[in-house]
């Protein structure tokens, strides 16, 4: 996908918007999270980009793909905003735009998905099988080639090939496509 | 006591000792076991970063499925992340008419209807709450006196549903290593993060989260988990983050129920701990 601009991004994300509405800016949610470090703008910051419309910025950081769901900033909130959920819909929005910047965590959970959608269940082999070969990097793999020796020695994964033919909930996620538009 | 089961996909693969061991355990305990049919992935965090309806729709099948057993009404989940997704379902169908609706007609698909009758209960919230210690008590054979046990909780079975325990000094596991004759390991990395999937796709922040835990266990004999996934980041870097630091940070990491297991006197095997990533051996000698 070619360039976003300011417009659809802010299309995307008018529901997060609304969910963090009364967010009163106090950091909270920065002070209690563990990946901050590995930011380059904080959760707060991310937060006011978010309510004065700043999307083009929001997306230009990669602060929301560094959430690692542990829940302790919407534990925290002394709003009682749920803003794991809105990290959750800006990767969400990341995803369905396409953005380039985001390709490698959005290839990462299609090809999750996407063994889902073929199995009912995940096949921890194929999918990581799937994710190196669709990031097109031969020199990834190797970072993980000692701990899936480790797994296959142990039986714990196995080198499986995917069935032909309709996928296991295929149905389902067609009529989710389908409500979602 | 019984219950519907639903393991989840990492208990069938990278975490099958988690499996086998739950299931011995709730045997000895008296707990019947009776897993949901045809189950299938929760989405795990995939499909909330992925899809919003998705992400309810993966659990809702399997609650749905669920609610066609006759057996129980309380569904148990050893997994953390598969916990939440399913929890979370249960909860926002109370709340979410619309979301309820656009549910079902997805499941319908596969001629499913949820209704929202059946209840999602972690592991770690039944073994505390529902069973009965003294049977845990009863049956240890004090070979775990003089141990000092970490309890490492994660976060997807804490928060954001505050359910069984405190949400940021959560102590349901210190009963249940104390039961055994062990002693609980003071430290507050409990609740903390493990990294998630970011171990996988942003090995540079999920590593420092898993390295001050394991630099905060120091001291320990050993941490007791209850997720697949801070299981294997906790096991799976060790080596790696130990020579990054320059100090030994191997530590043996069991599940809950393996070490409750051990600790009523199944052997190592039963409890598959010839499965485990980290080394276990310095543990099984000193319990012996």
């Amino acid at each position: 996908m070619g360039k976003v601009n300011n417009e659809q991004l802010l299309e995307q994300i008018g529901p997060v918007k609304e969910m963090i509405q009364t967010c009163i800016q106090c950091g909270t949610c920065t002070a209690s999270c563990p990946n901050t470090e590995f930011m380059d703008i904080t959760p707060r910051h991310m937060w006011r980009l978010l309510l004065t419309d700043h999307a083009e910025a929001l997306f230009s950081s990669k602060s929301f793909i560094m959430c690692s769901s542990c829940y302790y900033c919407t534990l925290r909130c002394p709003r009682g905003l749920e803003l794991t959920n809105a990290m959750s819909l800006l990767k969400q929005a990341a995803s369905r735009l396409k953005l380039k910047q985001f390709r490698h965590s959005s290839l990462f959970y299609d090809a999750f998905l996407d063994s889902v959608k073929k199995h009912g269940r995940v096949r921890e082999m194929e999918f990581m099988t799937h994710y190196f070969v669709s990031m097109k990097n031969p020199v990834v793999p190797f970072g993980y080639a000692s701990l899936g020796l480790k797994l296959l020695s142990k039986g714990k994964i196995r080198p499986e090939f995917g069935s032909s033919g309709k996928g296991k909930l295929t149905a389902l996620f067609k009529r989710v496509a389908e409500l979602e538009g | 006591m019984k219950y519907l089961y639903y393991p989840g996909c990492s208990l069938e693969g990278t975490s099958v000792e988690y499996n086998i061991s739950t299931k011995l355990l709730m045997e000895a305990l008296d707990v019947q076991l009776e897993e949901i049919e045809d189950w299938n992935c929760c989405g795990a965090t995939a499909a909330e970063s992925n899809s919003h309806l998705l992400s309810y729709v993966l659990p809702a099948r399997n609650l749905a499925l669920a609610e066609k057993m006759k057996s129980s009404k309380q569904i148990l989940v050893p997994c953390s992340a598969c916990y939440l997704n399913l929890k979370k379902t249960e909860e926002i169908i109370k709340k979410d008419k619309i979301l309820f609706e656009k549910i079902n007609i997805v499941l319908a698909e596969e001629d499913l209807v949820l209704k929202g009758d059946v209840i999602v209960r972690h592991l770690l919230d039944v073994l505390s709450k529902d069973v009965d210690i003294e049977k845990v008590k009863g049956n240890a054979q004090n070979k775990m006196s003089g141990l000092t046990i970490a309890p490492y909780y994660g976060c997807q079975c804490l928060r954001p549903f505050t359910v069984f325990d405190d949400p940021e000094e959560p102590h349901s596991m210190d009963a249940l290593i104390q039961a055994t004759g062990a002693g609980v390991f003071k430290w507050d990395m409990g609740a903390q993060c493990c990294g998630a999937s970011n171990t996988t796709t942003k090995p540079e922040a999920g590593m420092e989260l898993v390295g001050r835990i394991l630099k905060a266990a120091k001291g320990a004999d050993a941490i007791l988990t209850v997720c697949p996934m801070c299981q294997m980041n906790l096991e799976s870097n060790q080596k790696k983050i130990s020579h990054k630091e320059g100090i030994d940070l191997e530590i043996p990491v069991l599940f809950l129920p393996q070490f409750l297991g051990l600790a009523m006197g199944m052997i190592p095997k039963d409890v598959g701990l010839n499965l485990n990533l980290s080394n276990t051996g310095p543990l099984i000698q000193k319990a012996i």
